[in-house]
């Protein structure tokens, strides 16, 4: 194992940089090219290079997989209290607009939350998928 | 104006020609190693001459400061990259072709 060396040193560093670039990718969908799904890919990204690097029994330490179901339905269960938030609070299903005093104002706070709960489970899922094909024990 | 102009166009058009001899040497080259050394070529020099090119061209910005950000990321990521493949091939037992074994 101590060839990898260059790999390991260059990992270590790389991998808050990728971090960072899926929360850029993530809360500034709204005025450039980017979005919930793309920053769950970029961020799961992150997470593969380091288990491909470090083996699958230190990611299994990071992130195990009981954790990642978890949040992959934490997401989908942001996105859908969104809905029924805007439901009690008097407007149609993912009516944004209610949220705040101004529609616009609303509207962002609204696509800021759904979209965190799109990168939130699409990281996740990516991560169940590249677990499920790395990982040779059974998963049901 | 004009002087930063010209650099901005000198670093392009390196960087063009560099694209083309790495490509080339892609096909032509006989094997693995010294195709890895023309990917490296393209991966590093060409992208690296475009951005700082490209950085000229656009001034004091922000889409200048993040053509850097990508410069440096394509510094660390592609010579990594290289190096891992070269690794691979030699540690599964790829032999490199000499000039004498012809």
């Amino acid at each position: 194992m101590k060839h990898n060396l260059v790999l390991r040193f260059i990992t270590k560093y790389l991998f808050p940089v990728i971090a960072l670039f899926a929360l850029y990718v993530q809360f500034h969908g709204d005025y450039g090219p980017g979005g919930g799904f793309q920053a769950g890919v970029i961020l799961s990204v992150a997470f593969i290079l380091y288990a491909m690097v470090f083996g699958m029994e230190s990611m299994e330490k990071v992130l195990p997989l009981g954790l990642l179901r978890t949040l992959a339905s934490t997401g989908v269960l942001i996105y859908a209290a969104t809905g029924v938030t805007t439901l009690l609070m008097g407007g149609n299903f993912l009516d944004y607009d209610i949220l705040s005093q101004l529609p616009i104002q609303g509207q962002h706070i609204g696509i800021m939350i759904i979209e965190l709960g799109v990168g939130i489970t699409v990281s996740a899922v990516m991560l169940i998928i590249f677990y499920a094909f790395t990982d040779r024990r059974n998963y049901d | 104006m004009i002087f930063v102009e010209i650099i901005s166009w000198i670093f392009i058009f390196t960087g063009a020609l560099l694209g083309i001899a790495g490509g080339i040497g892609i096909h032509r080259f006989p094997d693995f190693y010294s195709r890895l050394h023309a990917v490296g070529i393209t991966d590093t020099m060409c992208a690296g001459c475009f951005i700082i090119g490209l950085c000229l061209q656009t001034g004091f910005t922000i889409a200048s400061l993040k053509l850097l950000l990508i410069f440096v990321f394509l510094f660390f990521s592609c010579p990594t990259a290289t190096h891992a493949l070269a690794d691979t091939a030699m540690l599964s037992g790829l032999k490199a072709r000499l000039d004498k074994e012809q």
